[in-house]
């Protein structure tokens, strides 16, 4: 039953990737589409579709690589409200590739991956040790990561006023965006993406121990350090691989997880298959709706995934018993 | 028996509550009498209502249909300070702030009868300090209420309680989360509060033992519903903790005070008679 | 240590409480901030000694200093203070009624909120100074409005409160990138500088509307004091005690949530003053309770601080004061993060 769920998710992101790449600013056919994949003879409409692609591609990698650490961040911390971008590791990735970006002269992507690693991997640290390393309630690691996403952010602010030339750059690259997507771009991020997906993949067995609580987990022989150490360098490693090649976008990480755990039940060994196929829907799909509503011109995939996954949020705040909270 | 009572007769009684959360309905056509100068205790299996039916009493939660009724008035149209004034309330939730001291804390008990221009009276300042002698946390009066061990602090939030100057007084299990010296501790004190000063106590308690020892009045409950009422002597037998809590057992005069104690039947006894206790379990369940 | 609580009674058996402590703090405060305030007039291009200063403020100094310290230098520092106090007392309304030490209006997304509407108006409309300060103040109005509405639920509970404010600030900052990436270069930047929080060419207009706000507010958010200190104790408990929880809640939000709002668009979102200065206020006051005039006069006195700072320490072309807020409240954060996770008390 979960096997034929798996392979309708397949099936849904093969057709959202097929609409990414027909709609936009120039509406092409599916026939063109088949052209451009398969026949590629340098028309118009080839072209486009080779743009199209590689945005894609990239919607597709960041997509799966959001889910995957939303899923492994709230088996971690046995937190269904734990996500990449509400942890300020967004944030963290931010900050530091604006601080490349201006202070230290580095342009290209692979010089900046390197930072956005960097900024992830240290607020993700700093947020789990101030919040969550003692019992991490909801609240706790929620208000830990909004506060230091806060100070980043003022941060960020302050260097935009000072450099004008920052500022024309950040201002786009902050809100996430894959617009800017080309073919060395994803060939930069792929080895890290692939890294992480396969590390948050091996651990859904030691995750679903933890899931049980820390002295069960012990009990039943996991081995917890490691398991944690794990999936904080999986979560890492993913988020800040996606946010160097698009910038932050919150919420995707959160809402799929949740979304499939609906269906699948709490074994991690299903939800992080289907979070991996799902959230690039998610995204995929949120990236063309963001191009359909303001053509010519687009809303960044970013903003509407914040527009449709606050809400989401919200309800989810809602829905629990405030003893849960 | 429960029907035809007048509210006029006690202070304080629930007249036909229909008692809900959202739209979970907890008890229907519930009708409760608190007999004046008495310690009442209500006692039930989990998730029976009584912690529900105590937040009714105390007009935490408002009733969705019939009414709680305090001397002779609705008592969710009476003033607050009032209330407030007539009927204290120890609830289960309760937050000691960030470094207060336990006099500060016990102080707070009277804000019922402050306003912005009366903020501290000597009258204030006494009823403060008898409150904690009485509890027995007079010595204490310096500390900080986080420094104090679970049966202190319960005794300090009593003083709070005490403070009030409430003829009655409601308490949402006071013993959970205690020592059983601690808990005894809290039922005397209860105890003394009710005989000597004459006021009117409402307890929810855990253990039926403590409950019937201690009470004047005891109220079963079940489902929403009051299975029996009356004194301890009167209505706690066998029969009885069968039908409320789905237990088999012996019922036998306490050796200290008389009152009956409840013996669970054993092991054996219990898995031989099969299907009684666990049809009561999964009807309770359901 | 012991409590520092004295009475005062009258024969006519009316009482007032006073804790010693508090009040002395709150005094000194208040005097700390008219200082800073005195040498701040003082500072800029053209420095005036602080004798001159008093003199001139009480109308004994000579044309050139009346005119620079009357008209361009005054009205700046009240909007600090104001600005300031109201922020301070902002924050720590929604700390106390959060009961969180973060739960302050810039996380919950207030200061986001009114950053919406400034950037609606900057951007879309290229409006004016009060343009942009109205805009502000509806934004800000609308999102505290949606977050108490959203929050509700048989009552406000704490949690719920800051994870619903968190969620609608991930929200709104969406929005707040979207309007910067639909702006022009100019736009942009004026749009930044707003965000950033800033003093600069603040006049009477901005002093008299948040003077009067104030006026009413201040005396009517502390009448409501003594209920909010029984609510730290629990809903529970202090509905026992015959407080209207509900309706204290309520009406302290709006009072809050209008000082905030008014406050941002005053001066922009001048980050972390709301959440440092009530907890930098309890920690000099040592008492329980939302200590509001501490918190309203550290308020008012960090802000003139940061603002003296700011134009010190950066010479003619000074930043914008929310920058030295954000660099000083950024560290204080951390710190308040670490020692109050060794509390237990996030």
């Amino acid at each position: 039953m979960r096997a034929v769920g798996l392979l309708l998710a397949l099936v849904m992101l093969v057709l959202v990737a097929l609409a990414s790449i027909a709609i936009g600013a120039k509406e092409l056919s599916l026939g063109q589409v088949w052209h451009g994949l398969f026949e590629d003879s340098g028309t118009y409409g080839d072209v486009v579709v080779a743009e199209r692609l590689s945005r894609t591609v990239l919607g597709l990698l960041a997509g799966a690589a959001l889910g995957l650490a939303g899923a492994v961040l709230q088996a971690l911390t046995r937190n269904p409200l734990a996500d990449p971008g509400l942890l300020g590791i967004n944030a963290g990735a931010s900050a530091a590739v604006v601080t490349a970006v201006t202070f230290l002269g580095v342009t290209s992507l692979s010089g900046y991956v390197w930072f956005a690693f960097f900024g992830a991997a240290a607020v993700g640290a700093l947020v789990w040790f101030l919040g969550g390393s003692r019992g991490a309630t909801p609240v706790r690691l929620a208000l830990a990561g909004t506060a230091i996403s806060a100070a980043l952010y003022g941060y960020l602010q302050a260097v935009m006023i000072m450099d004008d030339a920052a500022l024309g750059k950040m201002r786009f690259w902050t809100v996430g965006s894959l617009s800017a997507a080309n073919d060395s771009t994803i060939r930069q991020v792929l080895p890290f993406l692939l890294a992480g997906m396969v590390l948050a993949l091996a651990l859904s067995r030691p995750l679903n121990a933890m899931a049980m609580g820390d002295d069960t987990a012990k009990a039943l022989g996991a081995n917890l350090n490691r398991t944690r150490a794990l999936s904080m360098l999986a979560a890492t490693v993913l988020c800040g691989a996606a946010t160097a090649a698009c910038g932050p976008i919150v919420f995707v990480g959160l809402m799929v997880p949740h979304v499939v755990r609906s269906f699948t039940g709490p074994d991690l060994r299903w939800i992080l298959p289907y979070a991996a196929i799902l959230s690039p829907v998610l995204l995929l799909g949120a990236d063309v709706i963001g191009r359909m509503v303001a053509r010519p011109a687009e809303l960044q995939v970013g903003i509407v995934t914040a527009i449709l996954g606050g809400p989401a949020f919200i309800y989810l705040v809602r829905r629990r018993r405030t003893a849960q909270l | 028996m429960s029907k035809n009572r007048r509210s006029t007769v006690n202070r304080l009684s629930a007249e036909n509550v229909t008692l809900a959360y959202d739209q979970r309905v907890i008890a229907e056509q519930l009708s409760v009498e608190i007999p004046d100068n008495s310690f009442t205790v209500i006692v039930g299996p989990n998730a029976c209502g009584k912690s529900t039916l105590l937040r009714a009493l105390s007009r935490m939660l408002k009733p969705s249909e019939g009414r709680v009724v305090l001397d002779g008035q609705t008592i969710q149209s009476m003033p607050a300070k009032k209330v407030a004034r007539t009927l204290g309330l120890l609830p289960q939730s309760s937050i000691a702030p960030d470094g207060i001291t336990v006099g500060d804390l016990v102080g707070r008990g009277r804000y019922p009868h402050q306003g912005i221009l009366r903020q501290w009276s000597t009258e204030d300042e006494r009823v403060v300090q008898e409150s904690m002698r009485q509890t027995g946390v007079a010595e204490l009066a310096d500390r900080y209420v986080d420094e104090l061990s679970g049966g202190q602090r319960q005794r300090v939030w009593i003083a709070m309680a005490l403070a009030q100057q409430t003829p009655l007084l409601l308490l949402d299990e006071p013993t959970t989360f205690l020592d059983i010296q601690h808990q005894i501790d809290v039922l005397d004190l209860c105890a003394e509060l009710h005989e000597e000063q004459g006021r009117t106590l409402v307890a929810v308690l855990h253990d039926l033992n403590h409950a019937a020892r201690y009470a004047t009045h005891l109220i079963a409950l079940r489902e929403g519903r009051i299975i029996a009422e009356g004194a301890p002597k009167d209505i706690v037998t066998a029969g009885l903790v069968e039908e409320v809590f789905g237990l088999r057992c012996q019922v036998i005069d306490d050796p200290e005070t008389g009152t009956p104690l409840v013996v669970p039947a054993a092991r054996k006894a219990r898995v031989g008679a099969g299907t009684g206790a666990g049809k009561a379990a999964a009807t309770e369940a359901s | 240590m012991k409590t520092t609580n004295r009475a005062v009674r009258t024969p006519g058996g009316l009482s007032v409480r006073l804790d010693v402590r508090a009040f002395t703090v709150v005094l000194l405060l208040l005097v700390a901030a008219l200082a800073a305030s005195v040498v701040l007039i003082g500072t800029g291009d053209f420095p005036i000694p602080a004798a001159d200063v008093l003199r001139t403020l009480f109308g004994e100094g000579n044309a050139g200093q009346e005119f620079i310290v009357n008209e361009l230098r005054l009205p700046r520092v009240l909007v600090g203070l104001l600005v300031g106090a109201s922020l301070g007392l902002g924050g720590a309304l929604f700390q106390s009624i959060s009961r969180n030490p973060l739960g302050s209006p810039d996380v919950l997304g207030l200061g986001q909120g009114a950053t919406a509407g400034a950037l609606t108006m900057i951007v879309l409309f290229s409006g004016s100074a009060n343009q942009v300060a109205l805009g502000a103040l509806v934004g800000g109005l609308v999102t505290g409005l949606a977050i108490y509405v959203l929050a509700w639920k048989r009552g406000v509970h704490g949690y719920r409160l800051v994870l619903v404010g968190i969620g609608v600030s991930a929200i709104v900052t969406a929005v707040n990138g979207y309007l910067l990436t639909k702006s022009d270069i100019v736009d942009a930047a004026r749009a930044v500088v707003w965000m950033t929080g800033s003093l600069d060419g603040r006049d009477w207009a901005q002093v008299w509307p948040l003077l009067g706000l104030c006026a009413v507010l201040v005396p009517l958010v502390l009448s409501n004091a003594r209920g909010l200190r029984m609510m730290e104790m629990g809903d529970d408990v202090s509905y026992a005690l015959g407080v209207r929880v509900e309706r204290v809640r309520l009406l302290l939000m709006v009072a809050a949530v209008l000082l905030t709002a008014s406050a941002t668009a005053a001066a922009g979102p001048v980050s972390f003053v709301a959440l440092t200065a009530p907890q930098l206020a309890r920690r000099l006051t040592r008492a329980p309770g939302p200590n509001l005039p501490a918190s309203l006069c550290m308020g008012a006195a960090l802000l003139v601080v940061a603002d003296w700072l700011s134009q010190r320490a950066f010479g003619a072309e000074q930043l914008p004061v929310g920058v030295v807020t954000g660099v000083l409240g950024g560290a204080y954060l951390l710190w308040l993060l670490v020692t109050e996770r060794k509390a237990g008390r996030i």
